[in-house]
């Protein structure tokens, strides 16, 4: 791989961040799936045993919001709204019939990604939040049974959301070829910024002419 | 570990496709009648639970009422609650209620618990947690309408009222039953318990308790413990004895309409992303010469 025409798109910290997070993200949501749906309860098994899923799925939680809100930090100046997303808005026909004909104007993410971004980070924060409330033994008891009640469904209902959004995003990535080569070796090729992310290709060509 | 037993009905966290054995449940509905207006308060029943059980709770602090502990714990897992109540003439009440799991017919805890066979339904009413299959949740705890489960701060587990179901299985009475020394706790089928709650009922009222009546409630199926009360129109006054307990609309939501729900939205995921794969192909960009042959 020669480096001199590749660009880096994602920095190692932020890579490391991601998978670290994915492997996390696996287990609780494996977990979380098999009390949800109680006939998969073998799913816990990803933890040893169902006690000993119970325990952990907390903790393995927390991990992936920390990670998570870091990850917001690094990546939510890239994933504001902007008037060029209508565009992309405008053509997702053909975004998802993978047509690249027309340059969209997209930035760094396209609007379907800010979408994911912003969904991501919206449910992880629910899920912590409900989270904390139905926690046994440490904070449970602090709560209402009532609230208990209401955090239990919006936990499951968030949860089921956030795994439904994850499927789609590891589909894109595994549909649009070299996003996962991306996100591994942090490089994508010239070709593929061009065509994916035109408008960010012409920033990062306009920095490096400047050099 | 449990008592093993074929006449189980209900198991939690079982696919109705795939129940519990029930070959065996050819029985009578069992019923714990207590009858709160002959209850003199004297708690023999609470400590023959712990007798019985062999739990031993701390000894609690008196808290300006009777009530001790001053809670259902992990430990305790009946409890007599003492309220007084002044009715209109003036008149002064001591309302003593046994307190403790209702077994009902429709359980809140069962429905809500996530571990298979961690809370079961026997054929005879009877619902009790198998202790070492528990996880420690506390989703039965949200999921019970009368708020009686508890979970031990010693192992993380819920414990409730077994309804003696070691007992009962061979044929004794529970043991607070046998201990109540004026007869306010009796144990038989549901429909011998009905009958002698109701000539309890029309003596009461025919004694000028005109609200009195049998708390049985229907929601949750009805269930096997029930109570008959003076006031049975206002049953918030024996220690806020809920007046209508059905299982919260959250619970029902949660562990009703929203797993076929979700099961149809991973369906329709999945699906939509193998079709639109295999329809619209891999996305991908040709390289240009110059670029790839570096």
């Amino acid at each position: 791989m020669n480096k001199d025409r590749l660009i880096l798109r994602t920095r190692f910290i932020d890579r490391a961040s991601h998978w670290f997070m994915v492997i996390c993200f696996f287990l609780v949501a494996m977990s979380g799936l098999s009390w949800f749906f109680p006939s998969l309860n073998w799913l816990n098994g990803v933890f040893g045993t169902p006690q000993l899923a119970r325990i952990l799925h907390p903790f393995f939680g927390v991990v992936v919001y920390v990670v998570l809100m870091f990850l917001f930090v690094r990546f939510v100046r890239y994933n504001l709204p902007e008037r060029e997303d209508a565009i992309w808005f405008r053509n997702v026909n053909k975004v998802l019939a993978g047509d690249h004909s027309q340059p969209l104007r997209i930035g760094k993410y396209n609007a379907g990604q800010k979408i994911l971004f912003w969904g991501i980070m919206g449910l992880i924060t629910l899920l912590m939040g409900s989270g904390v409330i139905i926690w046994r033994p440490w904070f449970a008891d602090y709560f209402s049974i009532p609230l208990i009640r209401i955090a239990l469904f919006t936990h499951a209902l968030a949860g089921i959301s956030l795994i439904l959004l994850i499927i789609g995003h590891a589909y894109l990535a595994f549909w649009v070829k070299g996003s996962i080569r991306g996100m591994i070796t942090g490089y994508v090729s010239r070709t593929w910024a061009k065509s994916h992310h035109d408008r960010w290709y012409q920033q990062i060509s306009n920095k490096s002419e400047k050099k | 570990m449990s008592l093993q037993s074929q006449d189980i009905i209900r198991r939690s966290a079982t696919n109705a496709f795939t129940p519990a054995p029930r070959a065996r449940d050819h029985q009578a509905e069992v019923a714990k009648l207590i009858d709160v207006s002959i209850c003199i308060g004297c708690k023999a029943c609470q400590v023959a639970c712990n007798e019985w059980n062999d739990l031993r709770d701390e000894v609690g602090h008196n808290v300006g009422v009777y009530d001790n502990p001053a809670d259902l714990t992990p430990d305790t897992w009946t409890l007599m609650r003492f309220d007084e109540h002044q009715d209109e003439n003036g008149k002064l009440e001591w309302l003593i209620r046994k307190d403790g799991c209702m077994h009902c017919a429709d359980p809140g805890c069962l429905k809500a618990c996530p571990q298979p066979g961690a809370i079961i339904q026997y054929a005879n009413g009877i619902v009790d947690f198998q202790s070492e299959h528990c996880i420690g949740c506390g989703y039965c705890v949200a999921g019970c309408p009368f708020d009686v489960p508890r979970i031990s701060k010693k192992d993380n587990k819920a414990y409730k009222c077994t309804l003696c179901v070691d007992r009962v299985t061979v044929g004794q009475e529970p043991a607070c039953v046998k201990t109540c020394p004026t007869g306010a706790i009796n144990f038989g089928s549901k429909a011998d318990m009905l009958v002698q709650a109701e000539e309890r009922v029309s003596e009461l009222q025919g004694r000028g308790f005109a609200g009195a009546g049998i708390y049985d409630p229907q929601a949750v199926g009805g269930t096997h413990v029930f109570y008959v009360l003076q006031h049975a129109d206002k049953p918030q006054l024996y220690h806020k004895l809920n007046p209508d307990p059905r299982i919260s609309s959250a619970i029902e939501g949660w562990k009703g309409w929203l797993k076929p729900v979700a099961a149809a939205a991973f369906f329709a995921t999945l699906a939509g992303t193998v079709f639109h794969y295999i329809g619209v192909g891999p996305n991908e960009v040709e390289e240009d010469e110059k670029e790839t042959q570096v």
